[in-house]
C-alpha cells in the first residue's frame, strides 16, 4: 500500500489520506467533531473492513461531509493507495 | 434537468430542493480525468443514499470507448439510476453496445429492463442520425442536444439568437416525436443574462421540446414560468377535455364543443396542456382524472 | 469655548468619579470596526482599577484584548447581547468567574431604564460632537471619520447613566445639530484619532446574494408574507440583515408594486434594501436603532422620515410606546429550531457561544407575524433539533419557520397555516423536518458541556430564561 489521498476541502466535503499502518489508525480534523466525530470514525472504519483493509493510517479533514460523501472518499483513498479498484474492468 | 457536476458533493446533497423534474449528475465533461474515478463512487454513494424523493435521477456518463464508461454503467446500474445519458451520441450501434453493457449488469443484480437511455447527441452525424439513435432501444426514453460540441463539429460558434442551431433543434423535435420519446434542449450557461436565457427558452418551447437542461438553480423559474400554461390555455384546456368526456359518456366519436366539431390536434394540444399544467403544480391531478 | 467640557480621557475618568466595582458602559454602533471598549478598558487599565464591571450593547471579534483585562482582574463582570470570536471561545471555555449576562436590546434597554442594569459611567463613542457634548452617528464637517448613523443603542446609556463621556474623533463646532446625544446628558468630552476603522463599521452596498439556497428561502420566506394575511397596505415589517432575509424584501417589494401596497414603517436595523424601497415610495417611515451601511447612515442624516430610535423606545417590552408593539411582520434568522419552535441565536452547535440576542426576543414576542428563515442542515450541523442548545427565545412568539425542505406553522397558529396551505405552500409538520434532518446526518452525541455556569441568558422581562455551561475541550 502506497499513500493516496481522495476528496476536497470544500464545504460538504472530506479529504482523506490512506496510507501504510498497522491496525486502523484515524485521525480526525472536523468541525463538527464533538457532536459526529465518533460517527465519521465509524463510518471510515466501516469502510476500510467492508474493502478488506484491516491495516492503514488514516487522516481525515472534514468539511461537514455527510456519511455517503465519507463513505466514497474513503474508498477512492483506498482503491488509489492498494491500486485495487472496486468495479470490473 | 438540472447539471449538477459529479464531484461536487455539496452540490449533490441538495440539488432536488430547487425542484427540478430532474437532476443529471455529471461524471464526463465537468470531471478531471485524475478524478473520474472518485467522482464515480461519490455519484454511486449519493445515489444509493440520498433520498431525492419524486426526482428523477439521470447520470452522464464517460463515453464507452473510454477508459470510464463500462465503469461508470456498472457503478450508476448497481446505484439504481432511472436514466443513463449517453454522450456524444454518433450511431444507433453505440445505443446498442450502451444497451447490452446495461443489460450485463443489470442481470448481475437481478434488476433487468429498469435503466432507461438518454442519448445526447453533439455532432453533425448524431443530427443525421438522430431518428434512428431515437428509435435504437426500448430503453431509450428521450434525445437530447448538446450544443457546445456540436456547434465546434459544425465549425462555428454559438451566438445568443441560435441561428447555428436551428437545424438541430427541429431534427431532435422531429426525430423524438417519430420515435414517441421525449427531446430535451442543451444549457444556456451565461448565468448573468436572464433576458436571453427566457427568449431562448420561449423559442424551444415553440419549436416542441419537452424541456431545457440548465446548469444552476436560479434558471428553474424561467423554465417553469415559460413551459406553465396560462390561465387563459387551461381553461380553454379544460374546456376541450370536458367535452371529450361528455363525447365518451354519450358514446359518441364527435366531440363538439360550443357547437363547434372539436378537431383531433386540438384534443392532443389541450391534453398536453392539462399534463403541464399538473406538471408544474398550478392544477391538481385529481381535478382533471 | 466657555464651558468647554473637552478634556483627556485620564481627566473624564478621574471628573467622573469611577470606583473600582463600578460598572461601565458602551455601545456598539461602531460594530467590528469599534476602538471604543479597548482604548478604555486599557486606560482604565493603566489608571491601576480593578473588579470593573463591563455593560455594553453587544461585543464582537475586536474585542480580544478584554480576554487580558479579564485575566488581570481589570473586568470582573460582563453583560451584552452577543460575544463573538476568541473572546466568546475564552468565556465558553470558563474564562470569567462570573456568568455573562445575556439580554436582548429591548431588555437591556428595559433594564436601564428600569434600574436593574445600574450604570455609573457611560463611554459613548459618537461620529461627531461639539465641545459640550453634543453628539450623533454621523457629521456634516469635513473631517467626518467614523460615521455609524443611528446611535440607538447608546440612548437609554446617555439618560440613564450617572456620568456620560462622549468620545469623538471629529470635533465640531458648537452647535452639532441635529443631535442624538443631548448636552444635557453629557458630562464630559474627549477627543481621540479615531473612534472606529470605519471600513468595518460598515460594508458597502450588501450585495445581493447569489447563493442559490439563499435564494430559494427568501422566495418562500416571501411567500409566506405575502399570503399570511398581514400583507396589506399600510403593514409594517422588520428584517435582518442576513442573505436570505434581504433578498426576501427583493421579492417582496415586486409583489408591494403589482398590488399597489405600501408598507407604513420598517423598522429595527436598517439597510440599503430599505432605503431603498422609502425613497421609491413604498415603505412611508423608517424607524432605526441601528444603521446597518453607509446609505442607511447617510439617509438618516438626511431623511426626516428616517427617525433614530432609542433600544427603550424600539424593543423595550414594558415601555408602552416601543415600536415592537406595532410591527406586523418580522423576519428572524436562527442557530437551531426546536420541534416545539424555541430558537437559539446564541450558542453554535459546539457549544461555543457565537450570536447575539440583538432584538430577537423582542420583535418575535411583540410582532402579529414572527418567521424564521434558516436551513435545515448548515453542512452537517442541524438547524431543526429536537431541543435547541440555549433557549433565547420562547416557542410561544414563534409563527413560523420556512426551511429548504418546507415551511412549518406553529399549531398555535392554525389560521395562518391554513392560508398558507391555500396559497399551495409545502407546510410540513415541524416535527417531520428534525427526523428529515437526523436520515441525513445522524443523531449528533451530545456536547460536552461542565457544570460552570458562564452565562445566563435573560428573558425581556428581565427573568432568567437558560443558562449557559462551560464547554470542555
Amino acid at each position: 500500500m502506497k499513500e493516496a489521498i481522495a476528496g476536497t476541502l470544500e464545504s460538504g466535503d472530506i479529504m482523506v489520506t490512506v496510507g501504510p499502518g498497522k491496525g486502523l489508525e484515524i485521525e480526525l480534523q472536523s468541525s463538527v467533531a464533538a457532536q459526529f466525530g465518533r460517527q465519521i470514525k465509524a463510518v471510515i472504519t466501516e469502510t476500510l473492513e467492508g474493502l478488506g483493509i484491516e491495516d492503514a493510517h488514516v487522516q481525515a479533514i472534514d468539511k461537514g461531509a455527510i456519511d455517503c460523501t465519507i463513505r466514497a472518499r474513503v474508498t477512492a483513498a483506498a482503491v488509489r493507495a492498494t491500486g485495487k479498484d472496486v468495479w470490473k474492468d | 434537468m438540472m447539471f449538477v457536476p459529479g464531484n461536487n458533493p455539496g452540490m449533490m446533497a441538495d440539488a432536488h430542493i430547487y425542484g427540478p423534474d430532474s437532476i443529471m449528475l455529471d461524471l464526463e465533461d465537468s470531471v478531471t480525468m485524475a478524478e473520474k474515478d472518485a467522482a464515480r463512487l461519490l455519484v454511486y454513494n449519493a445515489l444509493k443514499t440520498i433520498d431525492y424523493g419524486s426526482t428523477e435521477m439521470v447520470v452522464r456518463i464517460n463515453p464507452l470507448n473510454t477508459p470510464y464508461g463500462k465503469k461508470d454503467v456498472e457503478a450508476v446500474v448497481k446505484a439504481g439510476v432511472d436514466v443513463i445519458r449517453m454522450p456524444k451520441t454518433e450511431t444507433a450501434d453505440e445505443v446498442r453496445e450502451l444497451e447490452a453493457e446495461i443489460l450485463k449488469v443489470e442481470t448481475e443484480i437481478g434488476r433487468v429492463g429498469e435503466t432507461r437511455i438518454m442519448a445526447a447527441i453533439e455532432s453533425a452525424l448524431g443530427i443525421v442520425n438522430a431518428y434512428e439513435i431515437a428509435t435504437s432501444s426500448k430503453r431509450m426514453m428521450g434525445i437530447a442536444l448538446g450544443a457546445e460540441d456540436y456547434s465546434a463539429n459544425l465549425k462555428t460558434n454559438r451566438t445568443p439568437g441560435g441561428a447555428e442551431l436551428l437545424l438541430a433543434r427541429e431534427q431532435i423535435v422531429v426525430a423524438a416525436r417519430a420515435a414517441g420519446i421525449s427531446c430535451f434542449d442543451t444549457v444556456y450557461s451565461n448565468l448573468d443574462d436572464m433576458e436571453t436565457f427566457r427568449k431562448e427558452v420561449e423559442l424551444i418551447k415553440t419549436l416542441g421540446f419537452d424541456g431545457k437542461s440548465i446548469i444552476n438553480p436560479r434558471q428553474i423559474e424561467v423554465v417553469n414560468s415559460v413551459f406553465t400554461p396560462t390561465e387563459k390555455e387551461i381553461t380553454k384546456a379544460r374546456a376541450v377535455v370536458a367535452a371529450i368526456k361528455e363525447a365518451q359518456a354519450k358514446g359518441s366519436g364527435v366531440i363538439s364543443l360550443n357547437g363547434k366539431m372539436v378537431d383531433r390536434p386540438v384534443v392532443l394540444r389541450a391534453e398536453r396542456t392539462i399534463a403541464l399544467a399538473v406538471a408544474a403544480g398550478v392544477i391538481d391531478k385529481e381535478e382533471v382524472l | 469655548m466657555r464651558n468647554s467640557k473637552v478634556v483627556s480621557l485620564e481627566e473624564a475618568v478621574k471628573r467622573s468619579g469611577l470606583k473600582d466595582g463600578m460598572t461601565i458602559s458602551f455601545h456598539h454602533h461602531f460594530r467590528g470596526g469599534d476602538k471604543v471598549v479597548n482604548l478604555v478598558v486599557d486606560k482604565l487599565a493603566q489608571m491601576g482599577f480593578k473588579d470593573l464591571k463591563l455593560a455594553a450593547s453587544s461585543l464582537s471579534d475586536v474585542h480580544k484584548p478584554l480576554i487580558e483585562h479579564i485575566k488581570n482582574g481589570v473586568i470582573s463582570g460582563i453583560s451584552t447581547s452577543g460575544l463573538r470570536g476568541d473572546l466568546a471561545d475564552a468565556i465558553s471555555h470558563g474564562l470569567m468567574k462570573e456568568p455573562v449576562v445575556f439580554r436582548s436590546h429591548g431588555g437591556r434597554g428595559s433594564a436601564i431604564a428600569k434600574g436593574e442594569l445600574k450604570i455609573d459611567v457611560a463611554f459613548l463613542g459618537a461620529s461627531s460632537a461639539d465641545e459640550l457634548g453634543n453628539a450623533c452617528g454621523y457629521s456634516r464637517s469635513e473631517n467626518a471619520k467614523s460615521i455609524c448613523g443611528s446611535l440607538g443603542y447608546a440612548l437609554p446609556d446617555a439618560r440613564y447613566a450617572k456620568h456620560v463621556v462622549v468620545i469623538t474623533d471629529d470635533l465640531v463646532a458648537y452647535p452639532n445639530m441635529p443631535m442624538s446625544i443631548s448636552a444635557a446628558d453629557v458630562e464630559s468630552v474627549v477627543v481621540v484619532d479615531s473612534v472606529g476603522d470605519s471600513s468595518k463599521i460598515s460594508s458597502g452596498a450588501i450585495r445581493d446574494s447569489k447563493n442559490p439556497r439563499d435564494i430559494l428561502l427568501a422566495k418562500q420566506a416571501a411567500k409566506v408574507i405575502i399570503n399570511s394575511g398581514y400583507f396589506k397596505d399600510g403593514f409594517s415589517i422588520q428584517t435582518g440583515t442576513g442573505g436570505a432575509s434581504l433578498a426576501a424584501v427583493k421579492y417582496i417589494r415586486e409583489e408591494m408594486l403589482s398590488r399597489g401596497i405600501k408598507a407604513s414603517f420598517a423598522l429595527g436595523g436598517i439597510t440599503a434594501h430599505m432605503v431603498k424601497l422609502h425613497e421609491e415610495g413604498l415603505i412611508g417611515k423608517l424607524i432605526d436603532v441601528q444603521s446597518f451601511d453607509k446609505v442607511a447612515a447617510e439617509s438618516i442624516k438626511d431623511d426626516p422620515m428616517h427617525q433614530e430610535v432609542s433600544a427603550v423606545e424600539y424593543a423595550s417590552g414594558e415601555h408602552p410606546g416601543s415600536a415592537t408593539h406595532a410591527l406586523d411582520i418580522v423576519i428572524l434568522s436562527a442557530l437551531e429550531v426546536d420541534t416545539d419552535f424555541n430558537v437559539n441565536v446564541l450558542v453554535g452547535s459546539d457549544g461555543i457561544i457565537r450570536g447575539a440576542i440583538g432584538g430577537h426576543q423582542d420583535t418575535a414576542a411583540d410582532s402579529a407575524l414572527s418567521i424564521i428563515v434558516c436551513p435545515l442542515l448548515r453542512g452537517r450541523i442541524p438547524c431543526v433539533v429536537p431541543h435547541v442548545t440555549t433557549l433565547i427565545t420562547p416557542g410561544k412568539s414563534v409563527d413560523v419557520v420556512v426551511t429548504e425542505y418546507g415551511i412549518a406553522v406553529n399549531p398555535a397558529r392554525p389560521e395562518i397555516a391554513e392560508k398558507l396551505k391555500e396559497a399551495g405552500l409545502n407546510i410540513v409538520d415541524i416535527k417531520d423536518l428534525a427526523a428529515k434532518a437526523k436520515s441525513i446526518i445522524g443523531t449528533p452525541d451530545p456536547l460536552p458541556f461542565g457544570d460552570k455556569v458562564v452565562g445566563i441568558v435573560m428573558n425581556r422581562d428581565g427573568s432568567v430564561l437558560d443558562k449557559i455551561y462551560n464547554i470542555l475541550q
